[in-house]
């Protein structure tokens, strides 16, 4: 007999920390060496990430199915806007005032959609982002239904050239994203991550074991959305214009984010880092098409759903038994 | 005073519309527990195809129906066998991504065929006719909407309770598996259940299609009005279905009459009241 120990990193794990550590430094000077179109196209590849990982976050792990995210992402823009134009707040304080601004109308909003269960929620969920369109669509200060642009005087405040701006702008979307994976990450091999995932296999034997549910999915819903808020703020702060359709579009911070998050692999921490880096390649090669690059987003998104609804991730992991973030534990033999 | 009166007739009218957005998704959800989010874009879908039927036979579109609505539900049987029945299960993600992505390419279908101009069907003069009650020009268009819900609702009752049909969506609906044993082909009952819902929805774009102007991009509005009936009734109340259809539309009617910009958030506030207040809808199913 030998005694079994459990561990949780692995030598992929390892090796992917130290790969992973070297890409970021790599990445965080590519103002550097990267062009313009570049270094924007980076930008919104880790806005996507951010949102993909939140999203990933409450569906694949606490089971909430949200289609309306995009409540969020544009409270978290109309924020950035009306606090630097009307505070006269710093842009990157007004994103973080309205992270938790966005905290803290998620808490009622949270007690009366938790009501409906299921895909009900999701709808729900879409019915509050709407609700948020509407009502910002209604505020004159803030360009109505036609939008309004940030200030010049605001954008300064990012850095006095063009090109200070652009790489400020990219080193807030790489810190973010940085930010929102470590926090999950970190969230899920707490205490409260294990209570997420006992919630993600079985509601009823978690219960059983004595955690609250409700309140554990509350925590998720307002962590998320205040992220998400910051991530709009960055997202609008990039495009310096913001209107009611774009800031509170389902397509576009929705359903492209869950058809990143499925294609990818659901409930794993690396299917949205792969799933966004699929999705942009998809679009760079599809761009010229339009309507049917989204057509054939919404099929790929089908197939794999039904054909494999791990998504690659989980088709890589099934055949290597790979795991680049180690979250699960395994029971190793002793020789 | 008669001013306000039109304006809640209006909405109750309104409502019927709503109600028939709502009835395939009630039903759909009765049967098999399937929440469809392309169920707007079918609904726009159906109208561009009442369009399509119009303009290349010359026919008024009520008679449009006559293709659009086979066509549908056909569409509706071939739909669910070939894809939902496999997303089918405990598990509500995979209905709920295969929906969307149906949703997405409905959508950019309709845009590279039709465009984004927006289309409307000709009713031949019917949209703008009314008749006098007492002082009070009610519009003869969302008069037969109402009626035609009315009817329809009424229809889908008689189905579910009074033929062979309902029995087995009944049964389905109760449990699958025993149902099943009985000798009901439960992929078959749930292809016809969602053709049925698909043969409403084609009189709901329509009707839509008479009443406004309709382009590929307004499906998920007409999704989350048709839920909000639904919930605002009680899930799996036909005729709650039709009350909380009635009551959206009157609150949108009251809230476009305060302000026109006021007209659809004054739904979504009712709904989330109703929601606060009676969160299982005002006409709950008696639970046994």
């Amino acid at each position: 007999m030998s005694a079994a120990t459990v561990t949780r990193s692995t030598r992929a794990s390892r090796i992917a920390m130290v790969l992973g550590l070297l890409g970021l430094v790599v990445l965080a000077a590519a103002p550097w060496w990267a062009g313009r179109a570049d270094l924007r196209l980076m930008g919104e590849i880790y806005l996507y990430l951010s949102l993909a990982c939140l999203w990933n976050l409450m569906a694949g792990y606490a089971g909430l199915v949200s289609v309306g995210q995009q409540a969020y992402v544009g409270f978290g823009g109309y924020m950035l806007f009306a606090l630097t134009v009307f505070a006269g707040l710093n842009p990157v304080v007004a994103i973080l005032v309205g992270a938790l601004l966005a905290a803290a109308i998620s808490i009622p909003i949270a007690t009366l959609i938790f009501r409906l269960k299921g895909a009900y929620f999701a709808i729900g969920t879409w019915v509050v982002a709407e609700v948020f369109r509407l009502s910002f669509a209604q505020i004159q200060a803030l360009g109505g239904g036609s939008g309004s642009s940030l200030p010049v005087a605001v954008v300064k405040e990012l850095g006095a050239k063009k090109a200070a701006r652009e790489a400020t702008s990219y080193w807030l979307a790489l810190g973010a994203a940085v930010i929102v994976l470590f926090a999950v990450y970190f969230f899920l091999r707490s205490r409260r991550g294990l209570a997420l995932t006992a919630i993600r296999d079985s509601e009823v034997a978690a219960s059983g074991l004595g955690i609250d549910i409700w309140r554990t999915k509350l925590e998720v819903y307002v962590v998320t959305s205040a992220f998400t808020a910051i991530i709009g703020g960055l997202i609008f702060l990039q495009k310096l214009r913001i209107s009611p359709d774009a800031a509170f579009s389902v397509n576009d911070w929705t359903a492209f984010v869950i058809f990143i998050v499925v294609i990818g692999g659901i409930g794993t921490l690396e299917g949205p880092i792969i799933g966004t880096l699929l999705f942009f390649a998809l679009r760079e090669v599809l761009a010229d098409y339009g309507t049917i690059y989204l057509m054939v987003l919404g099929l790929v998104a089908i197939v794999v759903m039904l054909k494999a609804p791990k998504g690659v991730w989980g088709l890589i992991r099934d055949r290597y038994d790979l795991e680049l973030f180690p979250l699960s534990y395994r029971v190793r033999q002793k020789d | 005073m008669i001013e306000w009166t039109g304006v809640i007739v209006q909405g109750v009218l309104l409502g019927g519309l709503y109600a028939l957005f709502a009835a395939g998704l009630s039903l759909i959800f009765g049967v098999m527990r399937l929440v469809n989010i392309a169920h707007g874009d079918l609904i726009i879908l159906a109208a561009y195809m009442g369009l399509t039927t119009t303009v290349m036979l010359g026919v008024h579109p009520f008679l449009a129906l006559l293709i659009v609505m086979p066509v549908m539900a056909g569409l509706g049987y071939v739909l669910q066998r070939g894809i939902l029945n496999q997303t089918l299960g405990d598990d509500i993600l995979p209905p709920l991504l295969v929906t969307f992505g149906l949703s997405v390419i409905i959508q950019n279908a309709l845009l590279e065929t039709y465009t984004a101009d927006p289309r409307k069907l000709d009713g031949g003069g019917i949209e703008v006719a009314s008749i006098d009650m007492g002082g009070l020009a009610i519009g003869v268009l969302p008069l037969m909407t109402f009626l035609i819900a009315v009817a329809v609702i009424a229809g889908l009752q008689f189905i579910f309770y009074r033929t062979a049909l309902g029995r087995g969506f009944r049964a389905v609906s109760d449990n699958q598996d025993i149902a099943q044993l009985m000798g009901l082909n439960k992929a078959h009952v749930f292809g016809l259940a969602m053709a049925l819902a698909l043969a409403v929805v084609a009189i709901a774009g329509i009707l839509l299609g008479m009443r406004t102007s309709f382009d590929p991009a307004i499906g998920g509005g007409r999704l989350i009005f048709g839920f909000e009936a639904v919930i605002i009734g009680g899930l799996g109340n036909l005729w709650g279905t039709l009350a909380g259809g009635v009551i959206l539309g009157v609150a949108q009617t009251i809230g476009a009459k305060i302000d026109p910009g006021f007209q659809i958030l004054a739904g979504h506030i009712a709904f989330l009241i109703v929601l606060a207040v009676r969160p299982n809808g005002l006409l709950p199913r008696v639970e046994h």
